[in-house]
C-alpha cells in the first residue's frame, strides 16, 4: 500500500492553463483527489495546445495538456446551464480546496466569489492564481505568461551586450508560481487542521515572479542597478559560457571559478601551455583576457563531442555540461535513473511520459497513479462515487445537458 | 481575527544551505517559521555575491544575501568541528526542519547523514538541494548555474538561431530549486503532521529547471519535432512559422504576439482598430477575418505580412504609451520593464506589494519585494531584516540551549562560533 501524504484530500479544480494547474499536480502526484472541471464549451487552451497526436488539433490529442495533468480526474459541467451550477455547487460543498485560474471576475460573474463559496463550505479554502492578483486596476487585464516574461522584466535580462534582445519562448513565470503556490496552499490546510478556519490565497503571477530577481529590485535612496546584458558571463568567472562542440549545433558549457580549477581544466584538456601561460593563471587575468581565453577554449571543444567534453572535465572536477536540447532530456540517465518521467499509457497517445516531481521524498515518493485524463472522463465517477448522486439524479443531469 | 503570527510559526527551522538554497528558508520564514540561518564563523559565501548596497563590496551590504535571508535569524557555527556538531545535534533535536545544499556526500562525510539525523528527531524533514540530486550517474558531477540551466532545456532554445544558447543573465537554477524545496519540504510537513514521520526530500535542481521547458518534451515524443531557438521569435510551437514575441517602440520593447483562438481574436481585432482610428492600416489587415487564423496552417508570408504594419506602428508609441493604450482596449500587450519601471508599477502599488525593513546597522530603510501570496486569515509578515555574522549566537546559544558566557568566548576563540 502507497503511503500517500494527500490521501482523503478533496480538491475541485476550475482550473485554466498552466499556473493553477500545476499548483494542483502537486497535490495530485501526492495522493489528493484533484478533480479538474472543465468544459467542453471553453475547452482549456492547453486541451488546444500542440502537439496534437497525429497532428491532429482534437480535444483528447495534445500531449502538452497530457504532459501536465496526470494523476487528476475530469469532469464536464457546463455552469450556464441550471442544472450544470447544481452540480459544481455540490462540488464545492464536497472540496477541502477550492483552485480557480481565471480571469479576475469569472467565478464572479458564475455567482461564486469567495463569499458565496463560504455560505457553501465554511470552511473552504479558495486559492485563486492569476497575473497580477485579484485587486488593484490592472486585475481584470487579460495576458499570458510570455507576456509576463515581459511585465515581470524576465526578458530584460535575457541577451548579449549591445545586441537585439531575445525572448524566451516559454511562459517562464507560470512555471515559478506552482512552487510559491503550493507552499502556501499547505501552510493554509495546516493552519486550517489547528483551527477549522478556511481562507482565501490570492496569488500574482508578477508578483511571484519578481521573487526570482529580488536582489536587483531592492530599493533604497541612491539605489544603483546593473542591468547590462551579459551574455552567458559571469563577472568573477572565466572562463564561463557556451562553447561549441563537434556536430550540428552542439554546445558544452564550461563554468571555472577557481585558479585550481582552471589548472585542472588545463589538465584534463592536455593544455599544459594554458596552464604555464600568466594571460590566464589567475582570475583576474583570465577575465581581463577573457575574449582570447574564450576563442582559445572552443577552438578545442570543437574538436569534440559536448559529451566527451562535459565527461571529461567533471572528472577533472570542473563544472560543464551538455547543453541539452528536448531528445537529449528524454533520453539523459541522470533523469531517466531518477524517474523524472512518468510513463503511463494514454488513452489515445499510448505509452506516454508525463512530467513527474521534481525530488524525490524517501517515505512518500510521488508517482503516477493513472494517466493524464479525457476530458469528462470521469464524470460519472465524480458524481457517483465522490457526490454520491443516484443513478436517477445523474442521468437526469445527463439528459438536461449539465454534463457538456 | 486575522493571525499575524504566521501561519507556521510554531515550528523551527535549521537553514544550513548556501547561495544555492537561501530562497527555500526564505520562503518558510515569510510564513512565519522561526528560521534559523546557520553559517560559517567566516561569513557564508552568499554575502561575498553582488549586488552590494551602495555599491560596497562588504559581507555585511551584499544585497543578494538580505533579499534571500529575510525573516531569518542567525547564528554561527563550524559544523565541522566536532564541538560545532554536538551543539548542531542539540539544535537537531528541537527543530522541524533542516535544510542544506551541501555536495552530496558532504554531510555524511561528516557523520550527519539523514539516517543519523531521522535518529535523533524522527519527527524532522530534511531537505537537501544540490545540481542533480543525491542518487544517480551524475550525482557528484559539479553544477553551477549555467550549467544546470544548460542541462535542463530551457537555454537550448534561448537565443539566436546561429549563435551560442544563452541563459537568463541573473542566476534562476538555485532559485527554481529553491522554491521547489519549499514546495516539496510542506508537502513532507503535511505528511509529518498528520502520520507523525519526517523524512529526507532530495530536490534535483536539473529537474526543477526543466519545468521550465514547457510543452517541449511532448513536442520531440509526439511529434518529433525539436524546439529550437529563435531571437525574439516563437517558433515550433505551431508551425515552422515564426511569431514574434518582442517588439521594439520608441523607447525600448514590448511583449505581445499574435495569437489565433478567441482571445486572440480579441485582442488583434482591438489592434486592428486602433489602427484604423489612427488612419495607419493597409486595407488587407482591415479586411483579414482573424476567424480564419489558424497557427497549424498560418504561412510564414502571411504571417510577416500581417506583423509588417503591426511593428511600424507601434514604432510611433513609447511602451509606457502602447501599455496604457492596450490597457483601455483590452489588447494583451505588456511592456519589457526595467528594475526601475517594476518598481514604479501602479498595480504593485495598488497591492501594496513593496515592503520597507529597518536597517539599524546601515541607518536606512530599504523596500524589498513583498509577499509571494496574500492570505486573508494569516497573511505573509516582513519584520527580520537578514541577519547580522552571528547576530543571534546569544539568543540561541546562552537563552536558549543554556550555555555560559564564558563556554561562548570559548567557543568563539577556538573558532566553533
Amino acid at each position: 500500500m502507497d503511503k500517500k501524504v494527500f490521501n482523503g484530500l478533496k480538491v475541485l479544480d476550475f482550473g485554466w492553463v498552466i499556473a493553477g494547474p500545476m499548483t494542483l499536480k502537486y497535490l495530485a502526484d501526492y495522493g489528493a483527489t484533484v478533480v479538474n472541471l472543465e468544459s467542453s464549451q471553453h475547452p482549456d487552451l492547453l486541451r488546444t495546445s500542440a502537439p496534437f497526436k497525429d497532428n491532429t488539433p482534437e480535444i483528447d490529442n495534445s500531449g502538452y495538456f497530457a504532459y501536465l495533468a496526470g494523476n487528476k480526474y475530469s469532469m464536464t459541467c457546463d455552469l450556464d446551464q441550471p442544472r450544470g451550477f447544481e452540480v459544481a455547487k455540490k462540488l464545492i460543498a464536497w472540496a477541502d480546496v477550492v483552485a480557480d485560474s481565471h480571469r479576475p471576475g469569472v467565478l464572479e460573474n458564475w455567482g461564486l466569489s469567495y463569499e458565496e463559496m463560504k455560505k457553501i463550505n465554511p470552511s473552504v479554502i479558495l486559492i485563486r492564481n492569476s497575473n497580477q492578483g485579484q485587486t488593484g486596476p490592472a486585475a481584470k487585464q487579460p495576458g499570458l505568461g510570455n507576456h509576463i516574461n515581459g511585465l515581470a522584466g524576465i526578458v530584460n535580462q535575457v541577451g548579449w551586450p549591445n545586441q537585439e534582445p531575445i525572448s524566451l519562448q516559454v511562459a517562464y513565470s507560470d512555471y515559478v508560481v506552482p512552487h510559491f503556490a503550493v507552499a502556501a496552499l499547505i501552510g493554509a490546510l495546516d493552519y486550517r487542521r489547528k483551527t477549522g478556519k478556511g481562507q482565501m490565497l490570492d496569488i500574482s503571477q508578477l508578483e511571484v515572479g519578481l521573487n526570482l530577481f529580488a536582489p536587483n529590485l531592492i530599493n533604497y535612496p541612491g539605489s544603483k542597478v546593473d542591468e547590462s546584458l551579459k551574455g552567458n558571463s559571469c563577472d568573477y568567472a572565466a572562463p564561463h559560457g557556451v562553447y561549441r562542440c563537434k556536430g550540428e549545433d552542439r554546445w558544452c558549457a564550461i563554468t571555472v571559478f577557481t585558479d585550481a580549477e582552471w589548472q585542472a581544466f588545463c589538465k584534463a584538456a592536455g593544455q599544459s601551455e594554458w596552464a604555464d601561460n600568466t594571460k590566464f593563471a589567475t582570475v583576474l587575468n583570465r577575465k581581463k583576457n577573457e575574449k582570447q581565453l574564450n576563442e582559445m577554449v572552443e577552438k578545442w571543444t570543437m574538436q569534440q563531442t559536448s559529451e566527451d567534453v562535459m565527461t571529461l572535465l567533471q572528472k577533472a572536477g570542473v563544472a560543464a555540461g551538455i547543453v541539452e536540447n528536448t531528445k537529449d532530456l528524454s533520453e539523459d540517465p541522470q533523469l531517466k535513473e531518477r524517474g523524472c518521467f512518468w510513463i503511463g499509457h494514454h488513452e489515445v497517445l499510448g505509452e506516454f511520459s508525463h512530467l513527474g516531481q521534481a525530488s524525490i521524498l524517501s517515505e512518500t515518493p510521488a508517482k503516477l497513479y493513472r494517466s493524464a485524463p479525457r476530458m469528462g472522463e470521469h464524470t460519472e465517477y465524480v458524481c457517483r462515487e465522490l457526490l454520491g448522486m443516484s443513478q436517477e439524479e445523474f442521468d437526469c443531469c445527463l439528459m438536461e445537458g449539465a454534463f457538456i | 481575527m486575522v493571525n499575524n503570527k504566521g501561519m507556521l510559526s510554531a515550528y523551527r527551522v535549521l537553514d544550513l544551505t548556501n547561495e544555492n538554497g537561501y530562497l527555500c528558508g526564505k520562503m518558510l520564514g515569510d510564513m512565519g517559521a522561526d528560521v534559523i540561518k546557520i553559517e560559517n564563523p567566516r561569513g557564508d559565501s552568499g554575502r561575498k555575491l553582488g549586488p552590494f548596497y551602495q555599491q560596497i563590496p562588504d559581507q555585511e551590504k551584499s544585497l543578494y544575501w538580505f533579499a534571500y535571508n529575510l525573516n531569518k535569524r542567525g547564528i554561527t557555527l563550524d559544523i565541522e568541528t566536532a564541538d560545532g556538531q554536538q551543539i548542531l545535534n542539540r539544535l537537531i533535536k528541537k527543530a522541524d526542519f533542516i535544510i542544506e545544499s551541501f555536495d552530496s556526500g558532504y554531510l555524511e562525510s561528516l557523520g550527519l547523514s539523514y539516517e543519523k539525523i531521522h535518529e535523533i528527531n524522527p519527527r524532522i524533514v530534511m531537505t537537501s538541494i544540490t545540481p542533480f540530486g543525491q542518487t544517480g550517474p551524475y550525482k557528484d558531477f559539479k553544477g553551477s548555474d549555467l550549467v544546470v540551466m544548460a542541462m535542463s532545456g530551457l537555454m537550448y532554445i534561448t537565443g539566436n538561431p546561429d549563435s551560442a544558447p544563452l541563459r537568463i543573465s541573473f542566476p534562476q537554477a538555485f532559485l527554481l530549486a529553491s522554491a521547489h524545496a519549499a514546495a516539496s519540504s510542506m508537502v513532507a510537513h503535511y505528511y509529518r503532521e498528520t502520520s507523525g514521520e519526517g523524512q529526507h526530500v532530495d530536490v534535483s535542481a536539473q529537474e526543477c529547471a526543466l519545468w521550465e521547458i514547457a510543452n517541449g518534451i511532448p513536442l520531440w515524443q509526439v511529434s518529433h519535432i525539436l524546439y529550437k531557438r529563435a531571437g525574439s521569435f516563437l517558433s515550433g510551437r505551431w508551425s515552422d512559422t515564426k511569431q514574434r514575441l518582442l517588439w521594439q517602440c520608441k523607447d525600448g520593447f514590448v511583449s505581445f504576439y499574435i495569437l489565433g483562438g478567441p482571445s486572440g481574436i480579441k485582442t488583434n481585432q482591438a489592434i486592428v482598430k486602433w489602427m484604423i482610428e489612427k488612419g495607419e492600416v493597409p486595407e488587407y489587415l482591415k479586411n483579414y477575418d482573424w476567424k480564419t487564423l489558424d497557427m497549424l496552417k498560418q504561412t510564414q508570408e502571411m504571417q510577416d505580412r500581417l506583423e509588417k504594419p503591426i511593428g511600424e506602428f507601434f514604432l510611433r508609441f513609447t511602451k509606457s504609451e502602447l501599455y496604457a493604450e492596450s490597457f483601455k482596449r483590452g489588447i494583451m500587450l505588456y511592456p519589457v520593464c526595467n528594475a526601475k519601471d517594476i518598481q514604479e508599477n501602479a498595480q504593485l502599488k495598488a497591492r501594496d506589494y513593496w515592503v520597507n525593513v529597518r536597517h539599524p546597522e546601515l541607518c536606512a530603510d530599504i523596500t524589498y519585494p513583498g509577499a509571494f501570496a496574500k492570505l486573508s486569515e494569516t497573511p505573509l509578515a516582513f519584520n527580520k531584516r537578514a541577519p547580522l555574522i552571528g547576530e543571534h549566537n546569544s539568543d540561541i546559544y546562552e537563552k536558549e540551549l543554556g550555555m555560559s558566557k564564558v563556554e561562548l568566548a570559548l567557543l568563539h576563540q577556538s573558532g566553533v562560533i
